[in-house]
């Protein structure tokens, strides 16, 4: 489903992804994992369309389709996700204004027409009821003064009514108590499906506690160096990531 | 017209005493001369005069002064007492025996007006005016229709002068108030390093005009900090404009004191011509009896990546009347702009008057500006909350006009300077303030 | 001036005669005092009303425009100007909307204005195209039982001249600036409305009259009182472009809110900005002010202005009553080569009064907006309260935009404060949208309508449901 292929992107000069290569099949859950200043925001942002990283070097495909090439929107309405570290805040504009406008926007990509005004409103209350969020959240302005747990949780909303093919998450445990942690990785969970993929990043084990991934990827200095089964998670926890390091370097 | 006609008078006067003058000054005379005369002094409909009235001057008579005595000891109270290399100037002009420059390090030189002039004009006329040209205001013109005196301090390349510069501008008591026009150049060279104070005080009683203007260059690299502080007696008219031209890198930071006259005014204009220049606009006012104290600031930011910030604190009290305008103007083309403003007031009494004007003017869209600007009352709240810990009610206001005062003093690095202006804001608050007493009790409440 | 020579005057301006047939309803262009009297006559004014306008004229003639704002415009030759013009005869207009612009008819369909009112409104000659004479009288029927009157300024200066007498000029002088002298002068239409002592009318003014409303010329008058506690929202203007021959509209507001009374005015104003190069838009030169004469009276200025080449205009408040209150609420949308300079005055008189102001500028294109604003304090208005809140959007860097906020405080126990902004749309904010699937342009507008909530919500809800398709229309092409 996404294939990225030796990539190399360049922030503001800085050489910071030295040839990564990734495949994540649709079905799969895959965590990167990997030390501050490695490259794994950059890599989420890279694939969403984030301005001001230059890729100087390899390709992303997502369903055969060159990521690189696609508009930020167009991205987001061929299924591609990304939930969002930091996620910022829109003054004035109701997150139920930007759901069904999202919404819409996805449905007219694939040729279906706006979803009737009853049908969204079922399927919205049905997804808030999941994420244990109060209704009167849909009238807020998007994320603005939200709580960092409100935040994530709305991020991982928005996955639950867009559907996305590949759900892209960067650190979502970032920030969240671990009540919250309960609620956003049960939100995580009911996405997985055989036809969708996700893929986390994350600094800590402690989300994958809660969501098992297929694979572990660890992310050092631009590149990849180790990939294994959730086990590997366990270990990076235990041992820390030198270990990884020498192995590579060895 | 008649105002002004005495004014051109009194220069047509001194023109016939003084010596010959290179060919240069005695036409840029002309040219302010010409200019007073067509703008005459500004009325209300003038938009940067509209709360203003400086018909206090206009109507005086004001004489220039024909020989500066000053009492050594009223002087040395005046004084700032730092360690400093220092110009001393009475009713404008330069007082040797007040004056002491120290030892200045290599690549200095702080020298006054006249001298500098009759060592090598020619050095000194082609940066003098081009920043503050006659166009500027009827005052700047008026200075250089009359500017004899005054000072020009250069600064070579990489100089770094560690003591202040002092230039203490005297006003004396006369039996016949007089005028003085100070000019005032600046060269800093790139990456020097000064502290520049700007001293106005003077003798009880006095009852001058003293009309000011400074112009600033701020090579690449070069960092300077420019104080004024203004205590002239209550009877004194003092206008002064600073005109500031920052090259890249550069780095202006203002502390504008404004604490006496009757009416004094400020005009604080930078330009920031280079990429990384900042300016920073620090500055108090407080004023009391029927002062006006009069403060316009301009950043005009002409280059990408400049940045500048304002904060400015007024506290009137009895009749007083404050005037602040801060603008800041964002040229087409100059992204990546950060400028921040405040202006907060205090008004003590039912008869004080604020008007305040932060301004905007924005062509480029990669900006980050704001502005704000307060009025308000101490809090009855924090009164409250002072009273409630046992501390009276004249203490407690005293302590928070001290506090409202803080953002800005906390900046000031100098601590005579800093103690002249508390001890005034404190001291010349009516007898319910009792500096000693707010000082236990801001030690009282720093224990508790 | 004595009514004698009055009339003597107003016959010899027609001894003099004009060029063109009096039958035509029109006058050649220029002013004087000839031109005056033909439209004081034409209107069937009484003596007194003749008299004043003839004052404003010469008051006008002592006068020179205003030059302090932000404004870069040719002078205007007030010569040149026709003052009085019936409207278009049928056959002179469309004959049916095949004949009008399609970019005009593409806007209304945008804009979501029901078809039956945009033949109307592009100036269609067909009858009925818009049944607004018994809509008018359903509604007239109403007002009348509650005592309200509603009528055109013409009509109440011969039916209720005691009213238009007692008001009139009383908020705006005659001599209060350059437009408001020359609207005094020559004003031709116009709304009046009076809600008497404990009457809160029964339904928002002007709603179904806006069609109507929209053809009252380039020198409109306005006056609205409430009596003590009474209410009314009125609604001026049309979100639909409106294209007129007359390049100079300066138009007079005076609202007068007695005792506890309530005046809500809203505005949407969009008229033709003139096209690519800036050619052609409307000047439009408005003064508008409310005066909060009783104790506890409120006025409140909501404003959506999108239209224009240039707009110069104020609404402002007189806060005379104790613990009255102003507010002013505004959008100023400037694209292409439009110049706004707008903004409010609260002139606080009387105790606790208390004013809030809300302004939300976007400029894009080459436009150029500033916000004019003046807070004034007086000695007596004891614990007088302001809040200001001015933010500016840029889109685009060959735009300006400006903030001149004036205080003048002169009382210590009042409390002013006054915060702007000026940023440029935020790229963090736009990315997220488009990370949601969202278009470029979607996202602008989303973001620039939430950056204007504040004020839409001030808004009569119809009002604001158009505001933003406007916005949306009023920002097309700006990005990109």
């Amino acid at each position: 489903m996404l294939e990225v292929k030796d990539l190399h992107v360049t922030v503001e000069g800085k050489h910071i992804l030295k040839g990564l290569n990734l495949t994540v099949a649709a079905g799969q859950v895959h965590a990167i994992m990997g030390p501050n200043g490695a490259g794994k925001s950059t890599l989420s942002a890279v694939i969403a369309g984030k301005e001001g990283y230059e890729v100087t070097q390899g390709s992303i495909t997502f369903d055969g389709q060159d990521v690189l090439e696609m508009e930020i929107e167009e991205r987001a309405r061929a299924g591609l996700l990304l939930g969002f570290q930091y996620p910022v805040e829109i003054p004035g504009v109701k997150n139920i204004y930007l759901l069904k406008a999202a919404l819409n926007a996805k449905r007219e990509a694939e040729g279906l027409g706006e979803i009737p005004a009853p049908e969204f409103m079922k399927l919205i209350k049905e997804k808030i009821a999941f994420m244990k969020m109060d209704a009167s959240f849909l009238q807020r302005a998007v994320n603005e003064g939200f709580s960092g747990g409100e935040k994530k949780r709305n991020e991982i909303l928005q996955m639950l009514v867009l559907q996305p093919k590949l759900a892209l998450l960067d650190e979502i445990d970032s920030g969240l108590d671990i009540d919250a942690m309960k609620v956003v990785a049960d939100g995580v969970n009911s996405l997985r499906a055989a036809d969708r993929a996700i893929l986390m990043v994350t600094h800590y084990q402690r989300l994958l506690d809660h969501i098992t991934p297929d694979v572990v990827h660890v992310l050092v200095d631009g590149r990849i160096v180790k990939s294994g089964d959730a086990e590997l998670a366990k270990e990076l926890e235990a041992r820390g990531y030198d270990w990884v390091l020498e192995e590579s370097a060895a | 017209m008649s105002e002004v006609q005495g004014f051109l008078d009194r220069l047509s006067e001194r023109a016939a005493t003084r010596g010959a003058e290179p060919t240069w000054i005695a036409a840029r005379r002309q040219a302010g001369a010409a200019r007073f005369e067509a703008l005459g002094f500004p009325d209300r409909k003038v938009e940067a005069w509209k709360y203003t009235d400086v018909r206090g001057i206009a109507r005086g008579d004001f004489a220039l002064a024909e020989s500066a005595e000053f009492s050594p000891a009223s002087a040395a109270a005046l004084t700032l007492p730092i360690a400093a290399h220092r110009l001393t100037f009475v009713d404008g002009l330069f007082a040797p025996a007040l004056s002491d420059l120290g030892e200045l390090p290599a690549g200095v030189s702080v020298e006054p007006l006249s001298q500098a002039l009759a060592a090598n004009h020619e050095a000194v006329g082609g940066a003098l005016g081009r920043l503050a040209g006659v166009d500027f205001s009827p005052f700047t013109a008026l200075n250089t229709a009359f500017a004899e005196e005054g000072a020009v301090i250069r600064l070579a390349p990489g100089a770094v002068v560690e003591r202040p510069i002092v230039l203490q501008f005297l006003s004396s008591a006369r039996s016949a108030p007089v005028m003085s026009h100070p000019r005032v150049l600046v060269e800093a060279g790139a990456r020097s390093q000064a502290t520049l104070i700007e001293h106005q005080v003077g003798e009880e009683g006095a009852a001058n005009f003293s009309n000011l203007v400074s112009e600033l260059l701020l090579e690449r690299g070069a960092i300077l900090t420019h104080y004024k502080l203004q205590e002239l007696p209550q009877g004194d008219h003092h206008i002064a404009s600073l005109h500031v031209d920052q090259a890249r890198d550069s780095r202006f930071t203002s502390f504008n004191l404004n604490l006496g006259g009757a009416l004094a005014r400020n005009d604080i204009v930078t330009d920031l011509n280079g990429q990384g220049a900042e300016a920073n606009f620090f500055g108090l006012f407080f004023g009391q009896g029927r002062q006006v104290l009069d403060t316009h600031t301009l950043a005009n930011h002409n280059a990408p990546l400049t940045f500048s910030n304002e904060n400015y604190k007024g506290i009137l009290d009895d009749r007083a009347r404050g005037i602040f305008n801060g603008k800041v103007i964002v040229k087409r083309d100059s992204q990546k702009i950060e400028a921040h403003q405040n202006n907060a007031n205090l008004l003590l009494s039912d008869r004080a008057e604020i008007d305040t004007k932060p301004e905007l003017e924005i062509y480029a869209d990669d900006v980050k500006c704001s502005h704000g600007a307060t009025t308000g009352q101490l809090d009855q709240e924090a009164i409250f909350a002072l009273r409630a810990r046992g501390i009276d009610e004249a203490t407690a206001r005293g302590l928070l006009t001290l506090a409202f005062a803080g953002e800005v003093m906390e900046r000031v690095a100098i601590d005579a300077v800093a103690e002249r202006v508390e001890l005034a804001v404190a001291g010349k608050l009516p007898e319910r303030f009792n500096l000693a007493g707010l000082v236990e009790a801001a030690v009282a409440l720093h224990e508790e | 001036m004595a009514s004698e020579e009055m009339e003597q005057l107003v016959r010899r301006d027609y001894k003099q005669g004009f060029v063109t047939d009096i039958e035509s309803d029109t006058v050649p262009p220029g002013l004087d005092e000839g031109t005056i009297a033909f439209i004081s006559q034409k209107k069937g004014e009484p003596q007194w009303m003749l008299e004043w306008r003839l004052k404003a004229y010469h008051q006008w003639l002592k006068m020179t425009p205003p030059s302090w704002a932000h404004l870069d415009y040719p002078p205007i030759d007030y010569q040149a100007i026709s003052y009085y013009s019936a409207p278009k005869k049928p056959e002179d207009r469309p004959q049916s909307l095949d004949e009008v612009d399609p970019k005009l008819l593409e806007t209304y369909e945008k804009l979501g204005i029901p078809l039956h009112e945009r033949a109307a409104l592009a100036g269609v000659a067909v009858d009925a195209v818009f049944d607004s004479v018994s809509v008018t009288t359903t509604f007239k029927e109403k007002l009348a039982e509650a005592g309200v009157i509603f009528c055109s300024i013409s009509e109440a200066i011969r039916e209720h001249p005691e009213l238009v007498k007692q008001y009139l000029g009383t908020v705006v002088p005659t001599s209060d600036n350059y437009f408001a002298a020359l609207n005094s002068a020559v004003f031709t239409d116009g709304s009046f409305v009076f809600v008497p002592e404990g009457v809160t009318c029964p339904m928002e003014l002007s709603t179904y009259f806006r069609i109507n409303a929209a053809n009252t010329g380039q020198f409109e008058r306005t006056l609205i009182i409430c009596e003590s506690r009474a209410q009314v929202s009125y609604l001026e203007g049309c979100t639909a472009p409106q294209r007129d021959e007359n390049q100079l509209h300066a138009a007079v507001v005076e609202l007068v809110a007695l005792e506890d009374a309530y005046i809500k005015y809203s505005t949407v104003q969009n008229w033709y900005p003139g096209d690519e190069d800036g050619k052609g838009g409307i000047y439009n030169f408005v003064t508008k002010r409310g005066d909060c004469r009783g104790d506890r009276s409120r006025i409140s200025w909501t404003q959506v202005e999108t239209g224009s080449a240039i707009t110069w205009k104020y609404p402002s408040c007189v806060l005379r009553g104790k613990d009255s209150i102003g507010e002013f609420y505004s959008v100023a949308v400037t694209n292409g080569r439009q110049q706004a300079d707008t903004g409010t005055k609260m002139i606080h008189l009387g105790e606790g009064s208390r004013s809030s102001i809300i302004s939300k500028g976007i400029s894009a294109g080459h436009s150029n907006q500033a916000y004019r604003g003046l807070v004034k304090i007086g000695p007596r208005a004891k614990g007088a309260r302001n809040f200001t809140q001015c933010d500016s959007l840029l889109i685009g860097d060959q735009c300006g935009a400006h903030t001149f906020p004036y205080q003048e405080i002169g009382n210590a126990t009042a409390t002013v404060e006054h915060e702007a902004t000026t940023s440029k749309i935020g790229e963090d904010q736009l990315f997220y949208c488009q990370s949601r699937g969202i278009s470029e342009e979607d996202a602008v507008s989303m973001i620039v309508n939430g950056f204007c909530k504040d004020v839409f919500q001030e808004l009569p809800m119809e009002f604001a449901v158009e505001a933003e398709a406007l916005l949306n229309v009023t920002l097309e092409g700006a990005v990109g």
